[in-house]
Order: C-alpha cells, then sequence, then structure tokens
C-alpha cells in the first residue's frame, strides 16, 4: 500500500497550521478592537469557512492561476507554480483553516480585560511585548484550541484541495484525497484504513481541545 | 513637580471638560459614577485622546491638540492604580512587579526584592493574583506602579472592591504610600470620607464638569454648588429664595432662616449637614428655632437619625443625626430644632 498520503497529509496540516497560526493571531488581534468596519471585515474573513470548498477552490484557482494576479506574481519572481502542486494543496489548507484560527483567537482575545492592557501600556511595555507577553498568554486557552481546530481542518481537507492542487499520487495526493480516490477506484480495503486513520486523528484532536478547554475554566 | 490639565472631549451625550492643576499634593477627583472621573484619568494617561486642549506632566507636554503633541501611553510616565488593579494574571506577583523594570537584570532582582518586602508581599511572592487576597493584589499593584518609576500617581476608586475591615487598613498604606510619592497625585472617589482623609485638594466633578475646587476645609465647609453639598454628604437640602443678605427662604422646608455668612443673589438651594441641627429642650429666643414633627426614628450603631419636618404639614423629610447617648432623653413626639446660623450653606446652581 501507497503510504504517501499520510506524509503528504500531515506536512500539508502542519505546514499550513504554522501559516494560520500566525496570520490567524494577526488578523485577530487587529479586528477585535476595530470600532468601526468590525462587521464586514470580520464576514470576510470568516467567509472560507461557510463557502462551499468548490467555490473556495475556485477563488483560488482565479487568484492563484498562472494568469491569477498573485499567481503570475509567484512564477515571474519566485518560479513557483501554484497550481497542481503541494504550494497549492498547503495554500488551500491555509485558506479554509484560517477562519477557525481567526474566530477563536478573537474570542479568546475579546475575553481579556481590556484594564489589563491598559494598565500594561501606562506601565510602558510596548505593542509587540504585550502581544507577547500579555494577549497570547491570557488567550493562551482558545489559541491552543484555534490551533488544533486549524490542523484538524487542514488535515481533513478536500474540497479546495482537489480544486487547486489536483490528485497526483506522491505529490499532491492527500489522505482525504486518498480516500475519494480508493472508493472511486473500488478499492474498498485502502479506503477503511485510511477512514479509520483519519477518524482516529480526529478524535484524538477533538479529545485533547476538551481536555485544554476544561482545564482552564478550573483557573 | 506638577501637573496641568486643561481638556475636553466630546461625546454624542456627554460631554466633558476639565481643568484641573496638581503639586506636589493629592488632588482628589469627588463625584458620582458616570461623571467622568475615570475618564479624565484615562485622558491624562493617554487611553483616551481628548478633542482639544493641553496636559502637562512635570513641564513636560504629553498632549496639545494645537501643537499636535500626542504621546503614547508608555512615554507619559504615568502610574495608573486601576479600580480592579489590572494586574497580569498569567504572572506571579514577583513576575508582576520584575516585567516592569527596565533596568539590566543583575539589578532587577534586588529591586524587587526590596518592593517586596516593602509591602509585605514575601508570602505570596510565587502566587499568581487570583490566588491572594484584595489587599495583596492591590499591594501588587502598587507596587508594580512605583518600580516604573512614575512621574505623577492617578488612585481610580481604589477601595471600592476592598471589604470594610481591609478598607481602612489599605487606605493608611496608601496614605503613607503618598506621603513618600512626590510629584502629584490624582485620587478619584465617590466617597467623602476617603477623599477628606486623603488628599489635600478636591475638585467637584458633575455631569463631566469641575464645578468647584479647593482645599478640603474649604469644600466641606462652603461647598458653592449643590453638587459639591451632596458629594459631600450633605443630605438635607430645599430649593431656596434670596430674600435680603441675612435671610434666606428655604421653600420646600416653608421657613425662613437667618444667615451669618452673605446670602450671594444667585442662591438656588440651601442646605444643611444632617448633624449640625441642635435639639432645644425648650421655649427660647434663639434664632432659627422651629418646631418640628417628628416622623420617624432610625436606629444606626451609634447614632439615631431623626426623619422630621418644620411644621406638621410639610411632607418633606429633614435627617437629623446625633449620637444616642445625647438623644436618649427625647421621647416627645413634638421638639424644637435650631438651625445653627453659621451652618447653612447657600448653593448656587
Amino acid at each position: 500500500m501507497d503510504f504517501r498520503p499520510f506524509t503528504i497529509s500531515i506536512h500539508v496540516a502542519i505546514f499550513a497550521t504554522c501559516v494560520t497560526f500566525l496570520l490567524g493571531l494577526a488578523a485577530a488581534n487587529c479586528v477585535y478592537k476595530l470600532k468601526r468596519g468590525k462587521g464586514i471585515i470580520d464576514t470576510i474573513f470568516t467567509l472560507p469557512m461557510i463557502l462551499p470548498p468548490t467555490v473556495a477552490g475556485f477563488f483560488l484557482l482565479l487568484t492563484f492561476g498562472r494568469n491569477g494576479f498573485i499567481g503570475r506574481f509567484l512564477y515571474s519572481v519566485f518560479g513557483i507554480t501554484v497550481v497542481f502542486s503541494w504550494v497549492g494543496a498547503v495554500i488551500a489548507a491555509i485558506f479554509v483553516s484560517f477562519p477557525l484560527m481567526y474566530r477563536t483567537a478573537r474570542g479568546a482575545f475579546e475575553q481579556i480585560d481590556q484594564n489589563v492592557i491598559y494598565a500594561a501600556e501606562t506601565l510602558g511595555f510596548s505593542k509587540l511585548k504585550i502581544f507577547w507577553t500579555i494577549k497570547v498568554p491570557m488567550a493562551k486557552a482558545g489559541i491552543l484550541a484555534g490551533t488544533v481546530l486549524s490542523f484538524a481542518r487542514a488535515l481533513g481537507e478536500f474540497g479546495a484541495t482537489i480544486m487547486i492542487a489536483g490528485n497526483i499520487p506522491g505529490r499532491t495526493q492527500t489522505m482525504a484525497i486518498a480516500v475519494f480516490s480508493a472508493v472511486s477506484a473500488g478499492n474498498r480495503e485502502v479506503a477503511y484504513i485510511w477512514v479509520a486513520i483519519l477518524s482516529m486523528m480526529s478524535f484524538v484532536m477533538i479529545m485533547l481541545m476538551n481536555h485544554w478547554g476544561a482545564s482552564n475554566k478550573r483557573k | 513637580m506638577s501637573l496641568y490639565v486643561d481638556i475636553e472631549k466630546t461625546f454624542p451625550d456627554f460631554k466633558l471638560s476639565v481643568q484641573l492643576e496638581g503639586g506636589d499634593d493629592v488632588v482628589a477627583l469627588l463625584g458620582s459614577s458616570g461623571c467622568g472621573k475615570s475618564l479624565t484619568l484615562k485622558c491624562i494617561a493617554g487611553i483616551e485622546k481628548p478633542d482639544k486642549g493641553r496636559i502637562i506632566i512635570n513641564d513636560g507636554i504629553v498632549f496639545d491638540s494645537e501643537k499636535g503633541v500626542n504621546l503614547p501611553p508608555q512615554k507619559r510616565c504615568v502610574g495608573y492604580l486601576f479600580q480592579n488593579y489590572a494586574l497580569f494574571p498569567t504572572m506571579t506577583v514577583w513576575n508582576n512587579i520584575a516585567c516592569v523594570i527596565k533596568k539590566p537584570k543583575s539589578q532587577r532582582h534586588s529591586i524587587v526584592e526590596d518592593i517586596i518586602n516593602k509591602f509585605q508581599l514575601e508570602s505570596v511572592k510565587n502566587l499568581y493574583p487570583r490566588q491572594i487576597s484584595g489587599g495583596q493584589q492591590q499591594r501588587t499593584a502598587l507596587a508594580r506602579i512605583l518600580v516604573s518609576e512614575p512621574r505623577i500617581l492617578m488612585l481610580d476608586e481604589p477601595f471600592s472592591a476592598l471589604d470594610t475591615h481591609l478598607k481602612w487598613r489599605m487606605e493608611q498604606e496608601i496614605a503613607s504610600v503618598l506621603a513618600e510619592f512626590d510629584g502629584t497625585t490624582v485620587f478619584v472617589s465617590h466617597n467623602r470620607d476617603e477623599v477628606y482623609r486623603l488628599s489635600d485638594k478636591i475638585a467637584v466633578m458633575n455631569n463631566g464638569r469641575i464645578e468647584t475646587t479647593g482645599t478640603k476645609k474649604d469644600i466641606f465647609d462652603s461647598p458653592k454648588t449643590l453638587a459639591a453639598a451632596l458629594m459631600t454628604g450633605c443630605k438635607n437640602i430645599s430649593k431656596a429664595e434670596k430674600l435680603d443678605d441675612s435671610h434666606v427662604k428655604a421653600i420646600d422646608w416653608g421657613i425662613v432662616l437667618k444667615t451669618e455668612r452673605v446670602v450671594p443673589n444667585n442662591v438656588k438651594h440651601v442646605g444643611v449637614r444632617a448633624h449640625h441641627f441642635r435639639y432645644i429642650p425648650e421655649t427660647s429666643n434663639e434664632d432659627n428655632t422651629f418646631p418640628c414633627h417628628i416622623h420617624k426614628i432610625i436606629e444606626e450603631p451609634f447614632e439615631k437619625t431623626f426623619m422630621f419636618s418644620f411644621g406638621a404639614g410639610a411632607d418633606v423629610n429633614l435627617r437629623f443625626e446625633i449620637s444616642k447617648e445625647v438623644c436618649e432623653k427625647w421621647d416627645s413626639k413634638e421638639l424644637r430644632v435650631c438651625v445653627p446660623a453659621d451652618k447653612i450653606m447657600c448653593l448656587e446652581g
């Protein structure tokens, strides 16, 4: 049996989660204290979660394809082709997992007592120091939960991935896509294995998340 | 060592307009909740931006709308003690204090050690804020502010979150901190007793405006405005009308009072503190002595409050507070009360 989908999935999910982690935190930190325009920006950032994955994939194709405005730039400057490549799978995973990271982190930031932030400011803390030494530790539980959710989402991504990265065994075929391939090829045994692995991983991740959530409440 | 504030900030339904000056003393902002006290502190600290005006701390301009100066809170060196202390919940008491010090690590240890000893936090230095008492939290917050070497101190309702028995102790501790601190302290409170004990100067705030400013003795002896009288705890207030320079008519009470101080032309209210009334046992010719009707007697731990009106007809209740020992002998429904002419406060507005 070909176990490459496992390594590809893990690599894609880890890489995507790293990017999503930073992007999501930055976006959450910018949006949560906005007074004007919060609603519209929040909607845009949440949209990838609600959009049908094929629609998300189509948007990504438009943007990151050879003729898309980012795709053209990436190809001409770095020689990177996004479509039908590992990078495409990562971008699809980032796109769909971003709202989960952003929303959980934003929720956690919103819980922070604003006076604590003000106090840090009057005590001379820079914005960056406040973010890393005050806000992130205070929102730790939410951020952890968001990271696990994003990782799980990135790991299970199917629709957008197949639109932009395709289904190339050994290169862009992730576990979720391998299930699809195996079923369409009538290869039930292989499908069972991937389904079992994916289900177990999802189960463990939700367990972990709940555990962290509960230990945070005890504080 | 001084503070100068002259700012304005307009909201759709509220206008803040504050003029305030402080030297090396404690200035109290006395006002009811929602009158703009905390907002004033936030403007001084740089958390809120006034629409226009100037703020000068120790000869340094930190805000000037005309010159376009608006220093961020980080550069204002203002020690701000928040009502809920705003300790960093993810850090121990030690770290809460240590993380503020900008000096090299080698000096940091001894500075923290010293201040922790001074504030008696030795036994809790490795605990988190949620694990220690309210008093200890407040001491930690104060210690944290002092090691940041502020130029001015601002205390926002420091005792409102403490139990009564702790309140008294923390007040004394804060009083000694303030005595040592050279620089202006702005102390915000709605409690007249705290304000009287801790401050030198009082600014009475009402509806976003500073109504009167003066030494604490001035403000308590002769509050000029209705808000000042109410905030300093005057419980008996009546609408008033000037008759001549030494006579004022208390409309709600249905009496004419002779005053020692000259009645100002724009007098609108007259006030008498609940413990300034005097009981007159028999008929006497003293000024301002009226028969009164007692409606209710309320017993407090160490004193009694008589709810009464001048003449049986008036339904306005006045309050007369007197220690239990003094009033033990009175039991008649009718008694005579004297309003001492030197204790009558004529209020403008």
